[in-house]
C-alpha cells in the first residue's frame, strides 16, 4: 500500500468516525473547538518541571474518549509525524540540565528527564485532544464553528473545498504510484527521469479540471460565496464551562496537592 | 519540519498566530482587490500540493528520498496572496488530520512556511529573476530553475531558523541555541537543495507544455519597482539581515566580552538555564557584569538559554534595524514628497 492510499483510508477512518452518535458528536461544534483550544492552551502552559501538574490533564482525553467511544492507542499512533521532532529538540535535555530535582528510592532524577517525559506527555495529551476534536466532529460543522470565530468565509470555503478535493486528489496519485511501480518494481521512488513529468501532468490535469469546477459552479449561481449549511446544536453548558473550570483547577495545581494530601 | 504544540509556549504560539493572521487580512484584502475569483483553483491547488507531499522522490546517489517545496510551486502557480491561503488550507488539513504539526503551532507553521515560501521566497528570489532584474543574460528556462531552487533554500532556512528561535523563545529545549542552530541549517540546506530541484523540475514540466500557468512569464518588464515593492523588499532584507547576520558577528565576541563572561577561570558558567540565584554564577566580577548588563539591556526579559549572548544580539539586532529601517522609510517617503512638491513647481 502507497503513502496516499494510507492517508486515503486515514481521512476515511476519521470521516466514519465523525458521524458517530456519542454525546460528543452532537453537542455544539463551537463549544468543542474552544473547549480543546483552552485545554491546548492550559497543557502548553505548564512549566517544564510541572509533571505532576500536566498528568492531571490526562483525565479530559481518557474521560471523553470513553464517552466518544474512540480509541487512546488508535490516536497515539498518529504521533509518528511529530515525535521525532520532540524528540530531537529534548533528548538531550538529560545531559544539559543535570540539576538534581527528586530522589526516588536513592534514584536520582534530574530536571533533565523530568523536562523531557513532561515533554513528551504533553505532546502525546495535545494529540489526543485534537484527535478527540476531528473525530467527533464532522467538517461542515467544524467549518460552521471556524465561520462563528469570525474566520474569513474565504478561508472557511478554501478549506471545505480543499478537503471535498483531497480525497480525490490523493486516490490519483495512489493510481499513478501504483502504476509507476508496477512498472519499475525495484525502484523506492520516482525516478530522476520522470521528476517533473509524474507530479507535472497531475498538475495540467488538475488546472484543468479547477476550471471546469469554476464554470459549474457559475453556472449553478455561484456569486463568490459558499453558503454553509448551517446546523441547529443543542447547548452544552456542562460540558464547556464543566472542563473550562477543571482546567484551571488542574493547572493551579490544587487539585494535585489535594489529591496527594488525603494519600500523604 | 512541522512546529509541535508541545514544543512552545502559548506566548510564542498567540504571537505567531497574530502574525500569520496579519499575513492571512493582507491575503485576502489582495485578493479581493482582484476581479477574478480563484477559489476553485486555490482549493483545487492546495489539494494537489497535499496529495503531492504523499510522493517520494529518489535523489540519485542517496537511497533516500525527497518531497516538494509547497509554498513555492504555489507562489509560481497561483501568484503569492492566493498561494498563502492555500498553504494555510494544507497546514490546517495536516494539523487536523494528520497529526503533522498542532492546532496550537498552526500560527507558527504558517509562519515558517507558508509567509517564507509565499513572500520572502516569492518577492525577494523568484520574482526578480524571473522578470530579468537579475541574471537577465540568461534563458528564462534557466531562470526558472534558479528561482526555484534559491528560493526553495531560503524559505527552508528562513523555516528553519524559525523553527530554532520559537522553540528557543519557549524555553522548552536545554538545547544551546548555537548548537541547535547548527544542527538544523545544515539540515535543511540539503532539504531546500533537493525540495527546490523536484519542485524546479515540476515547474520545468509545466513551463514546457503550458507556459502561461506560471507567474512571471514572458518577455521581462523594463518596469520599474514601486515604491511599496521597494518598501517591502528593505523591510525583508533588514529583518534578515538583523535577525541572521548579528548572530555571526556575535559569534567572535569582543574583548571586553570574553573577559567578563567567556572566562571560566573566574567560576562564571557558560550555562544560565537554571537558577541564577544559586547556580553558574559564583564570581563577584560576574555578578557586577550581569547586573550593569541587566541595567543596561533594552530587552531585559529575553532569557535565551546557554547562548544568551548572541541571541540577545539578535533581538537587538531586529529591533535595532527595524529603528533604522523607519528612519530609512520615513526619509526616503519625505524626500519623494519633496522631489514630487519639487517636479508640480517646476511644471
Amino acid at each position: 500500500m502507497n503513502k496516499a492510499e494510507k492517508a486515503v483510508i486515514e481521512i476515511k477512518q476519521i470521516d466514519e468516525l465523525a458521524d458517530g452518535n456519542s454525546y460528543l458528536h452532537h453537542i455544539s461544534p463551537l463549544s468543542k473547538l474552544v473547549v480543546t483550544l483552552a485545554y491546548l492552551l492550559f497543557v502548553m502552559s505548564c512549566p517544564k518541571y510541572a509533571f505532576s501538574t500536566v498528568l492531571l490533564f490526562i483525565l479530559y482525553p481518557i474521560s471523553m474518549y470513553a464517552i466518544a467511544d474512540l480509541s487512546l492507542w488508535q490516536a497515539l499512533k498518529r504521533m509518528r509525524f511529530i515525535l521525532p521532532l520532540i524528540i530531537f529538540v529534548n533528548i538531550l535535555n538529560p545531559f544539559f540540565d543535570q540539576q538534581i530535582l527528586l530522589q526516588i528510592g536513592g534514584f536520582p532524577l534530574t530536571g533533565g528527564i523530568i523536562s523531557f517525559i513532561t515533554t513528551i506527555l504533553k505532546g502525546i495529551l495535545v494529540l489526543w485532544a485534537s484527535y478527540l476534536l476531528v473525530a467527533t466532529t464532522k467538517m461542515d460543522a467544524l467549518c460552521q464553528a471556524l465561520r462563528q470565530l469570525h474566520i474569513p468565509k474565504i478561508l472557511v470555503s478554501l478549506f471545505l473545498l480543499t478537503y471535498r478535493y483531497l480525497g480525490l486528489m490523493m486516490e490519483e496519485v495512489s493510481r499513478m504510484s501504483e502504476a509507476y511501480y508496477l512498472r519499475a518494481p525495484d525502484q523506492k521512488g520516482i525516478h530522476i527521469s520522470a521528476w517533473g513529468s509524474f507530479l507535472g501532468q497531475l498538475l495540467l490535469r488538475s488546472m484543468d479540471r479547477a476550471t471546469e469546477i469554476f464554470h459549474a459552479m457559475k453556472l449553478r449561481g455561484y456569486i463568490g460565496e459558499y453558503r454553509l449549511m448551517e446546523k441547529e446544536y443543542p447547548p452544552a453548558y456542562l460540558y464547556f464551562f464543566g472542563w473550562l473550570c477543571m482546567f484551571v483547577l488542574f493547572r493551579l495545581g490544587i487539585l494535585a496537592e489535594w489529591i496527594g494530601g488525603i494519600f500523604l | 519540519m512541522h512546529m509541535a504544540d508541545a514544543l512552545l509556549s502559548p506566548t510564542v504560539a498567540t504571537t505567531m498566530y497574530v502574525a500569520s493572521a496579519g499575513i492571512a487580512g493582507l491575503s485576502i484584502h489582495q485578493l479581493q482587490k482582484s476581479e477574478e475569483d480563484k477559489l476553485p483553483i486555490m482549493a483545487v491547488s492546495a489539494a494537489l500540493v497535499f496529495a503531492g507531499q504523499m510522493i517520494n522522490y529518489t535523489i540519485p546517489g542517496t537511497g533516500s528520498s525527497g518531497h516538494i517545496c509547497g509554498g513555492i510551486l504555489l507562489s509560481a502557480l497561483l501568484g503569492p496572496y492566493a498561494a498563502f491561503l492555500s498553504m494555510i488550507s494544507v497546514l490546517l488539513i495536516q494539523c487536523l488530520f494528520f497529526a503533522d504539526g498542532g492546532l496550537m503551532a498552526l500560527g507558527a507553521n504558517i509562519w515558517n512556511m507558508a509567509f517564507y515560501g509565499c513572500f520572502v521566497g516569492y518577492f525577494l528570489i523568484y520574482r526578480p529573476i524571473m522578470k530579468g532584474r537579475v541574471f537577465s543574460s540568461l534563458s528564462e528556462r534557466i531562470r526558472l530553475i534558479l528561482a526555484v531552487v534559491l528560493g526553495s533554500i531560503l524559505t527552508l532556512q528562513l523555516g528553519a531558523f524559525s523553527v530554532v528561535i520559537e522553540t528557543t523563545l519557549s524555553g522548552i529545549t536545554e538545547l544551546p541555541f548555537g548548537l541547535f542552530a547548527g544542527l538544523m541549517q545544515p539540515i535543511h540546506l540539503a532539504i531546500g537543495l533537493v525540495e527546490g530541484l523536484i519542485t524546479a523540475a515540476i515547474l520545468l514540466f509545466v513551463y514546457e507544455t503550458r507556459k502561461e500557468l506560471i507567474m512571471d512569464v514572458g518577455p521581462s518588464t523594463t518596469a520599474k519597482l514601486s515604491l511599496k515593492q521597494i518598501l517591502s523588499v528593505l523591510v525583508i532584507i533588514t529583518f534578515v539581515t538583523g535577525g541572521l547576520f548579528s548572530l555571526y558577528a556575535s559569534a567572535k565576541p569582543d574583548g571586553l566580552e570574553w573577559a567578563l563572561f567567556g572566562n571560566k577561570d573566574e567560576g562564571y558558567s557558560e550555562n544560565m538555564a537554571l537558577d541564577e540565584e544559586n547556580y553558574g554564577i559564583s564570581s563577584s566580577l560576574a555578578d557586577n557584569a550581569a547586573k550593569v548588563q541587566e541595567s543596561m539591556s533594552f530587552l531585559p526579559d529575553y532569557a535565551f538559554k546557554d547562548n544568551d549572548a548572541a541571541l540577545g544580539t539578535s533581538v537587538s539586532g531586529i529591533v535595532g534595524s527595524s529603528i533604522v529601517a523607519l528612519v530609512a522609510i520615513l526619509f526616503s517617503l519625505g524626500f519623494g514628497f519633496y522631489k514630487k512638491k519639487g517636479a508640480h513647481k517646476a511644471a
